[in-house]
């Protein structure tokens, strides 16, 4: 038997799982998209942008300003790891930076909710700082609070992937770029960031689609408008059972996700050739 | 390695100070605000019997909530049971499938192998209500919607990505020639993987239980459509204890989720190497 086709045998049972629980089921829900009482159109998607695009604007936006957060401080943590010399303060954060990482999102809804509420702990310790007074407390439970509840899931798990690839690179040309007199910092963005570029962009692309299709951050931190789409598929479906448009809905997400996932592949396909 | 100037100048003027804990202790104090503040108001609201706004403190302490929640009456205990049941068979069936595949997509040449890869990430990618709707409206048709069997499946094509990309990461992170070694003074193909390949994956694969484990456990949107109200999951509980207004119930239910989660973070390392690591999703 070929290595080829004893491959294909073994890989099949797990694809076939994904096609039939998934892409048949994502299939139906792309027909669906274009389906209106029997007959085909772009009817769904005309009833959607009128309804939803400052929703799919705001989503956008949240997700990739989250993703930059996220690769800034999953960058910065793997970074102190790997090049910092106080071996104190490296154990301290390496110690620290891990305990959002497996925290279900549900949880991470329910933890900053009650935590950046109008009388929650961040609002309490900065008026006992005596940086806001009690009358300017407000509740960060809008677009803020889903960015935060974002990168304080995610930034972690970046960070884990990232500060991996970080150790098991080769310490011979930063220390040769140390004894020259290069800045950590120099080194950081010139030597160590362009090394693990594949495996940083894998954990961005991983946490992109992670935060698309998370539901219970949106529902349980901003249900106010306006807010992210996976919010607005469950309500079109709650409350009109409108599955046209939140097949429509879904399919822009998809798009936006596809086009992400579209960066990883181009950029694996360049470095293994 | 500070130079020479810089620590001969901080020792004239402060003698075994390091002045650059100033910097370092604000951003890991910082930091820790930002990672236990949270966790700690959390903890708060689980025995705060009153708590309103503008007091920093519950007014009143004590634990009459945990009793609701866990009294023979109340349905935590049984959403618990589920949830861990559900979760132990998502693992099995998960792991059955990604093992051999993930053996193939690191050793045997695959045709299309990225595209392969990325076929496992879709059901991250694409927001899962529409399709979880679909499959809801499938499995009514064949009798799972509101089973374990029911719920089981759809959490194993959630996890699969994870299960197969860190097992291809894994296997692929075996050194080539120990294999080699045993097929050379005699081994079959089985017996090598068995012998050779599966234990030195092992700490891998063990790993990407655990994640599976979780990501189950986590699950929220899939157990809804798919689940509810037949298969009580403590997501479940957790979110309509929530939108209910009831934080005392919703914070116990989340602290229930935090044990495990936290656990394995603590002895993530153990199981995930850094040579492994550095190969997901490659």
């Amino acid at each position: 038997m070929s290595k080829r086709l004893l491959g294909l045998i073994l890989v099949l049972p797990a694809l076939a799982t994904i096609t039939l629980l998934f892409l048949v089921p994502l299939a139906a829900s792309i027909i669906g998209a274009f389906e209106i009482e029997g007959s085909y159109g772009l009817g769904n998607f005309d009833k959607a942008f009128a309804l939803y695009s400052q929703d799919i604007l705001f989503t956008v936006v949240i997700v990739s300003l989250s993703t930059a957060i996220i690769g800034l401080v999953a960058i910065a943590i793997g970074g102190y790891l790997t090049l910092g010399e106080n071996t104190l303060a490296v154990s301290i954060l390496r110690w620290l930076y891990r305990w959002p990482l497996f925290i279900p999102f549900i949880v991470v809804g329910q933890v900053l909710r009650t935590f950046l509420a109008k009388n929650g702990m961040m609002n309490n310790t900065l008026v006992s700082l005596g940086v806001i007074t009690p009358l300017e407390a407000t509740s960060f439970l809008d677009w803020r609070g889903i960015v935060i509840a974002f990168v304080w899931k995610q930034a972690p798990f970046v960070a884990l992937l990232v500060s991996g690839a970080m150790a098991s690179l080769d310490r011979g040309t930063i220390e040769a770029a140390r004894n020259l007199g290069a800045s950590r910092l120099r080194i950081l963005v010139e030597i160590v960031v362009p090394q693990v570029a594949t495996t940083l962009i894998v954990g961005l692309v991983l946490s992109f689609v992670t935060m698309m299709s998370v539901l219970s951050v949106p529902l349980m931190i901003n249900a106010q408008s306006p807010t992210m789409i996976t919010a607005d598929i469950a309500f079109r479906l709650n409350a009109y059972r409108d599955y046209g448009v939140a097949n429509a809905l879904g399919l822009i997400s998809l798009l936006i996700t596809a086009s992400v996932a579209w960066i990883y592949l181009k950029h694996n396909v360049r470095s293994q050739a | 390695m500070t130079s020479l100037a810089t620590t001969t100048a901080t020792a004239r003027r402060l003698p075994r100070i390091d002045l650059w804990w100033v910097p370092r202790g604000l951003v890991l104090g910082l930091l820790a605000f930002a990672i236990f503040g949270p966790l700690t108001n959390l903890v708060l609201w689980t025995v705060a019997e009153r708590w309103y706004f503008p007091h920093a403190l519950p007014l009143e302490y004590g634990f009459s909530y945990w009793q609701r929640v866990f009294s023979p009456r109340g349905n935590a205990m049984e959403s618990l049971a589920n949830s861990v049941f559900v979760a132990s068979l998502t693992v099995i069936v998960a792991l059955a499938l990604a093992v051999p595949a993930g053996y193939a997509l690191a050793r045997l040449r695959l045709p299309l192998r990225s595209l392969i890869l990325v076929a496992f990430l879709i059901p991250q990618a694409f927001p899962n209500l529409p399709v979880y709707v679909n499959i809801a409206r499938l499995f009514y048709g064949l009798g799972l919607n509101g089973t374990i069997p029911g719920v089981v499946l759809v959490h194993v094509t959630h996890g699969l990505v994870y299960a197969v990309w860190i097992a291809t990461a894994a296997f692929s992170a075996i050194d080539r020639e120990l294999e080699e070694a045993a097929r050379s003074i005699g081994a079959s193909a089985l017996r090598t993987f068995r012998d050779v390949t599966l234990p030195l994956a092992a700490p891998g694969l063990m790993a990407s239980a655990i994640f599976v484990f979780l990501e189950s456990l986590d699950e929220f949107t899939g157990s809804f459509f798919v689940g509810a109200p037949d298969v009580n999951l403590l997501p479940l509980l957790l979110y309509t204890a929530g939108a209910g207004g009831n934080y005392q119930i919703a914070s116990i239910t989340a602290l229930l989720l935090l044990v495990p989660s936290i656990g394995f973070m603590l002895v993530v390392e153990r199981f995930l190497k850094a040579d492994v690591l550095s190969r997901v999703g490659h």
